[in-house]
């Protein structure tokens, strides 16, 4: 139950998704995914070991360069993995329902 | 508690539906997606393009405070029925991903409550989960949205 929570929070931070979706797509050492934020290289790297800790990110020593990808497997395993998906729509549609209800034809 | 936003993703299926109940009557969601000023405010992206009719298209964009887009989309629309149904393409531009399909189904619940039932269908199964476990370019968009608010409070006082 606790690893569950922890995963979601994992994935609650726009930041650490932006990174799975990063290395979703290939294997990345630390330095070069920081190079896709604008924030500093430590808080990129605490984000990263989150994400290890909840076994999202697996490394993979390649050489001298640590890689990280994506546990697809520990992603299948989260049965809620759709609820942040939901979530952004549950939020968008809020919205728009609240605009609407606000809403005053032009004349 | 029952969620108002529902998604139904079937495994190994390359589509899903999303479905929500809205407390406002069918005109009004319709024109959530109909009028470019308010598509533009609850999907907190600009609007540069909206043309509602066959073979017309649509053109989003967001950029961060600093000018950079961060988001880019179009599409074509396939059909445009009022208080009805839109059928349109969605694709992000500068993104990994196939183009996709979209059937918006507008329904009167009650006078004052109507749902919408929109069926996404994605290029392969592999994609649709790729999509739904990381939105990231929403998740961009998301936040942008987050700031932009803030930042419309501010700027209102």
């Amino acid at each position: 139950m606790e690893i569950r929570r922890d995963v979601f929070q994992a994935i609650a931070d726009p930041t650490r998704r932006a990174i799975l979706s990063l290395v979703a797509i290939q294997a990345m050492t630390p330095g070069s995914i920081a190079e896709n934020f604008e924030s500093s290289r430590q808080t990129i790297s605490k984000h990263i070991q989150i994400l290890t800790e909840c076994e999202l990110l697996e490394q993979q020593q390649n050489g001298r360069e640590i890689y990280y990808h994506l546990n697809a497997k520990k992603m299948k395993e989260i049965a809620d993995f759709i609820e942040p998906f939901r979530k952004m729509w549950d939020d968008r549609f809020n919205k728009l329902e609240s605009i609407m209800k606000n809403y005053q034809p032009k004349k | 508690m029952e969620q108002k936003t529902k998604i139904k993703a079937e495994n190994d299926k390359q589509d899903l539906v999303i479905t929500r109940e809205f407390d406002l009557p069918l005109d009004l969601l319709f024109k959530a997606y109909a009028e470019p000023e308010i598509v533009a405010q609850w999907m907190g992206t600009k609007v540069l393009k909206l043309e509602n009719k066959k073979h017309g298209g649509y053109e989003f964009e967001t950029s961060d405070p600093n000018g950079n887009v961060v988001f880019k989309a179009n599409g074509t629309i396939h059909e445009f029925t009022l208080n009805e149904r839109i059928i349109r393409t969605f694709e992000m531009e500068n993104a990994p991903f196939a183009v996709q399909l979209e059937f918006l189904e507008f329904e009167k619940l009650t006078e004052e409550t109507s749902k919408l039932t929109m069926q996404i269908v994605y290029k392969s199964p592999d994609l649709r989960d790729q999509m739904l476990k990381l939105p990231f370019e929403y998740g961009l968009n998301m936040a942008h949205n987050r700031l932009q608010e803030v930042v419309g409070k501010i700027v209102k006082g």
